[in-house]
């Protein structure tokens, strides 16, 4: 049976008088992979980056597993190891190796010994395909080697859900497909994924979902075939027109 | 007699008690900046503490009150002379307490240098990418967890030239402290020079030696630089010997 992991409830986010999010409610099952789209400036990053709490939203709910994650005593940085996010700049720590970049974090925030967090580290590493560069510097890697590197880091911390933001908007064209493959085989390990992407390829043939965001709101959302194929909203027509 | 044979004849007579007051030089300045930097480290750290809406009222109003303090003792430091703050501070306060005069003068010099070093170690902080930190908070570390992990690292390395740059402004600025009688080394050229009423030579002496020290060490600070220079690297200029630099961010660094 589906088990409703995420629930975003009339969600709601303004950065001063500019009102990015107006009213999105979304539920996500365990192990779909939902692909969110939309033109830029349409709210999508700012979505993503409410549910990791990045951002504070201005109203509505969001339900980690039916609790609301903006109560006070809600535990956000143990939420977060939960729900873990990949960044279209990577983000990997500077000052750390590759191999660091996956250790440090479960010893830090999960309490786990040294040699249990290289464990799994390693065993990620070798997943995303980069055991080979495992002792170089971000600074060393390439785009997409960072990228998968990122990946890694937020698996070691054995997360239920990640969010990726536009995780290969910042790859060159070469790269774009070592990362894609990263993901679509985690999305056949059952991992529950929020992609924001303009890759209307991984959109059709890896996601169980699509919801296609204007101003704001979730204009359409169904599968890719209704989505994609089939738009019904006169707006996701001009999109996909426009990105096809 | 001329210069060339005053000075020869006052180092030759007072060449130990220039050694002497060389090394306290060095001591005071070299654990000023030390104890500078931990000040200076302290208090940054404490600014840049976030505050959220979930925080108690208690919590916000003393954070609010701590920045206050803060903000003056960074203000004040900066905004007066150390020669005015090392008589208030020591005959003020120190001499009724019968401090050692060395300890007197690394306590004025390192809350002097603390000063500096918050608005160099803020600089170094802001210097960061900010995708650092939300790389970090996104994985689920804390506030605390975040700096000591990944942004301090990457700021103190950022900052190591204006840190060497301190310490090297501290050699030459701490010869003020002459005044509370310290045997540094400004103090004792002005005891070989009246012991003979020749100011000139003895000073002459004593330039040359703060200049060899502060050759000597800025070389090798520039060496131990080049040595952890990695492939990205800037610097922040901003320092006491030029307190209204803004601090500027010379050579971005790369994404990561
Ligand atoms: N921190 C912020 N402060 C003020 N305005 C912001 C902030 N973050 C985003 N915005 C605004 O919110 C709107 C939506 O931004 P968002 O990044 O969510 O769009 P997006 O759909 O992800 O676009 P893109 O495809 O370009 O990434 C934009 O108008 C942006 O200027
Ligand atoms: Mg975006």
């Amino acid at each position: 049976m589906a088990e409703t992991i995420l629930e975003l409830k009339h969600l709601a986010k303004s950065f001063g008088e500019n009102k990015v999010l107006k009213d999105i409610s979304l539920t996500v099952e365990k192990g779909e992979v939902i692909s969110i789209i939309g033109s830029s400036g349409s709210g999508k990053s700012t979505m993503l980056r409410c549910v990791n709490l990045l951002e504070r939203p201005t109203g509505g709910e969001i339900l980690f597993k039916g609790e609301n994650i903006l109560e006070k005593k809600f535990n956000l940085n143990a939420y977060r190891t939960k729900v873990g996010m990949v960044f279209q700049s990577f983000n990997l720590y500077n000052n750390m190796t590759a191999f660091e970049n996956c250790v440090k974090p479960q010893m830090i925030v999960l309490k786990r010994s040294r040699k249990e967090a290289e464990e799994i580290a390693r065993n990620f590493i070798e997943k995303v395909g980069m055991s080979a560069y495992i002792n170089a510097k971000p600074s060393q890697l390439s785009g997409g080697q960072k990228q998968r590197i990122a990946i890694a880091r937020t698996l070691s911390m054995n997360p239920e859900v990640i969010l990726f933001d536009e995780p290969t908007s910042a790859l060159d064209p070469e790269m774009v497909g070592e990362v894609l493959q990263v993901m679509k085989d985690l999305a056949s390990t059952g991992l529950t994924m929020l992609v924001v992407t303009h890759e209307m390829g991984f959109a059709k043939n890896v996601s169980s979902r699509v919801v296609f965001m204007d101003e704001g709101v979730i204009a359409e959302e169904g599968t890719p075939e209704t989505v994609l194929v089939n738009p019904q909203n006169q707006r996701t027509k001009e999109f996909l027109s426009k990105v096809l | 007699m001329n210069t060339f044979e005053w000075i020869g004849k006052i180092f030759s007579e007072y060449w130990n008690e220039f050694l002497r007051g060389m090394g306290n030089t060095l001591i005071m300045a070299l654990t000023g900046t030390a104890i500078g930097f931990l000040i200076g480290l302290a208090v940054a750290i404490v600014r840049t503490i976030p505050l959220t809406e979930n925080d108690s009222k208690f919590k916000r109003v003393s954070k609010k009150i701590i920045d206050v303090i803060l903000t003056a003792y960074v203000e004040i430091i900066r905004g007066t002379p150390m020669l005015v703050q090392a008589l208030i501070i020591h005959y003020g306060f120190f001499v009724s307490l019968n401090m050692h005069p060395l300890i007197s003068a690394i306590i004025i010099i390192s809350f002097n240098t603390g000063a500096y070093m918050a608005e160099i170690v803020r600089g170094g902080i802001i210097s960061v990418d900010k995708g650092q930190v939300e790389g970090a908070h996104a994985i689920g570390m804390n506030h605390w967890q975040t700096m000591t992990n990944v942004i301090l690292p990457q700021a103190i390395r950022n900052i190591m030239p204006s840190i060497g740059n301190e310490f090297v402004v501290n050699i030459k600025d701490s010869s003020v402290l002459s005044v509370i009688s310290i045997t540094e080394l400004m103090f004792i050229s002005k005891q070989a020079g009246g012991a003979y009423a020749q100011f000139v030579p003895s000073y002459l002496i004593c330039a040359l030696i703060y200049l060899i020290l502060t050759f000597t060490i800025t070389r090798i600070l520039r060496l131990l630089e080049k040595k952890m220079e990695g492939g990205s690297s800037y610097m922040i200029c901003g320092s006491q010997s030029d307190p209204d630099a803004q601090i500027r961010v010379v050579k971005e660094k790369d994404n990561g």
